[in-house]
């Protein structure tokens, strides 16, 4: 099974690497979008955590990394299943859990590399760091990489067009990253909102990464749940994440034959 | 020892829609074996049955003995499967698609390395091994799921419409080629009824069941004699006229009137002296595939065909 895994993992990883266009818009846009907003608000009074937008934004940039490289990549699923790529797959004497690890790490590993290249620009956005920090930040960015790229390969296991998975994304995804504190903190957020800040699980995926920055005595992280909550529904996100991709693709459905 | 696959009683629906109904076929180990027949005759039914992909809903698919059912792990190990849809990445290197055709069953290093260049060199793609596939043509990139399909040395091979959209030299090339492959059992879905032709052994398949089965030349005799088509404006009037009057057994289809005996010939003269002004032209042959297929469901192949689809 091992050998099927690093296989799945390899042509993941090589496919992203070989399409110019991929790696150009999915390490293009949270820069573009940090760029974009730091500009617009950079100078602004809105100062959450008493750090400029630039600095405050910043994290949410890297999440929107992580997030989207992961999204995207799980997207393959929908062109490997109406190709005959994943029939291949199913058909051979490898255990469908080869295909969730496979795919679910190929996906992660191309978010982290991609998050350690956005976090080249924490000297540009004057957010401190330190050896350990950094250490801290890719730890996190790992557990975050794992839970997101599981939640995208789940939901693409059980779709059956691109074009619907790009709606699920505009509803689903968006939404999750705009109340996940990447953009505003939850203060002086309407109450709604503020609720669903707090039952989103990549809000503390985001604030984990602003305590791996900031450390937890700092006012950038003084309102956000403690590092062990953090850290624990980080984990547990994954863990569930990974959990239901491995269901949905354990189930043998009239579907795989299609 | 058991037979290379062994269906029995294999029915299938999907909802209400019957696919199969209590099929049973037999393919002995080595041959080449076409399942024919028009779209919408359970052939893809039978044929995701078989590669392990649909569990049947009733009967029973052994494959070298094994039960795909019980057995899974075991019956996988000894399947090549080549799907209709493209199973390639068309932007790796075609040694690339079979190193990962590999892996999943389990090679690695030199026993991969060797298993690819054997593959390659049979498939005639040693020249273009290191090419992305997609600057293949047409033929070439089927020789390359077919390579992909074996890297595993399956000892059945199934293939599912395996020459759609090549022309019909690489057809008969790759029908060789599987041919040539000793030991190996071969089992190809197809709507062609020259394709099917190719192969040992055919079984026709129509509205989910088996209507015949045997070699081509064997199903050819099925039918037997000759075969005499009169194209006519009222086909149903000239086959009473002519039954009262010779005697020979008619079949009506379309604008034609079939009329099967060991010498039909001989009757042409008498037939267009007695009902020339009801003939418009007429037509002498042997009996094809085709004619099997009608014989044996009254419909004309592609007219079910287009039922079907």
């Amino acid at each position: 099974m091992g050998l099927a895994i690093y296989s799945l993992w390899h042509r993941e990883v090589l496919r992203f690497l070989l399409d110019r266009a991929r790696v150009f818009s999915s390490l293009g846009q949270p820069v573009i979008f940090w760029l974009l907003f730091s500009g617009a608000l950079g100078q602004s009074s809105f100062r959450p955590g008493q750090l400029g937008y630039g600095e405050y934004f910043f994290v949410g940039g890297l999440a929107m990394t992580l997030l989207f490289t992961a999204i995207f990549s799980t997207i393959t699923v929908i062109e490997d299943r109406k190709e005959g790529f994943l029939q291949g797959v199913l058909v051979a004497p490898v255990p469908r859990l080869a295909i969730v690890l496979g795919k679910v790490l190929g996906s992660t590993t191309l978010a982290l590399l991609n998050g350690l290249v956005f976090c080249a620009l924490m000297p540009v956005a004057g957010v401190p760091w330190t050896p350990l920090g950094l250490l801290t930040v890719v730890g996190v960015m790992t557990i975050l990489a794992l839970a997101l790229a599981g939640m995208g390969y789940s939901l693409a296991w059980l779709m059956d067009s691109s074009a619907g998975y790009h709606g699920i994304m505009m509803v689903l995804f968006m939404p999750m990253l705009l109340l996940s504190g990447a953009f505003f903190p939850a203060q002086g957020a309407h109450w709604v909102m503020r609720g669903l800040m707090t039952v989103n699980p990549l809000t503390y995926g985001v604030g984990a990464l602003r305590h791996a920055i900031y450390g937890s005595n700092s006012p950038a992280t003084a309102d956000l749940p403690g590092m062990p909550a953090c850290l624990l529904v980080s984990v547990g996100f994954a863990a569930a994440m990974l959990a239901l991709g491995t269901l949905t693709t354990l189930r043998r459905t009239a579907r795989d034959a299609n | 020892m058991s037979a290379a696959v062994e269906v029995r009683g294999v029915s299938f629906a999907y909802g209400e829609r019957v696919a199969l109904r209590d099929v049973s076929v037999s393919v002995e180990r080595g041959v080449t074996h076409a399942f024919l027949g028009p779209n919408g005759s359970g052939k893809s039914t039978l044929f995701k049955i078989l590669a392990t992909i649909l569990p049947p809903q009733r009967g029973t698919v052994r494959i070298l003995g094994l039960d795909v059912e019980t057995q899974l792990a075991a019956v996988r190990r000894h399947l090549g499967v080549v799907f209709q849809a493209p199973a390639l990445d068309r932007k790796l290197s075609v040694r690339r698609n079979l190193e990962y055709g590999g892996h999943l069953y389990g090679l690695r290093g030199g026993a991969l390395r060797r298993t690819i260049d054997e593959m390659l060199a049979h498939t005639g793609l040693r020249d273009r091994a290191n090419e992305p596939v997609e600057r293949l043509s047409g033929g070439l990139k089927r020789r390359v799921e077919l390579a992909k399909g074996l890297m595993g040395t399956p000892d059945v091979l199934l293939l599912d419409e395996p020459t759609t959209g090549l022309d019909p030299g690489a057809r008969k090339d790759l029908w060789q080629f599987l041919a040539s492959r000793s030991g190996l059992t071969v089992l190809a879905t197809t709507h062609l009824m020259d394709e099917a032709q190719l192969a040992g052994r055919i079984t026709i398949l129509h509205e989910g069941g088996v209507v015949a089965e045997g070699t081509p030349s064997e199903l050819e005799q099925l039918v037997g004699g000759e075969l005499l088509q009169l194209r006519s404006p009222d086909p149903a009037r000239l086959a009473e006229a002519v039954k009262a009057r010779f005697g020979v057994e008619t079949k009506v289809l379309e604008h034609t009137l079939r009329i099967r005996a060991a010498d039909a010939h001989r009757l042409i003269g008498d037939l267009v002296d007695a009902f020339g002004d009801q003939i418009d032209a007429v037509t002498l042959s042997h009996p094809t595939l085709e004619d099997v297929y009608i014989e044996k469901t009254g419909h004309r192949f592609w007219a079910a065909d287009a039922e079907g689809a």
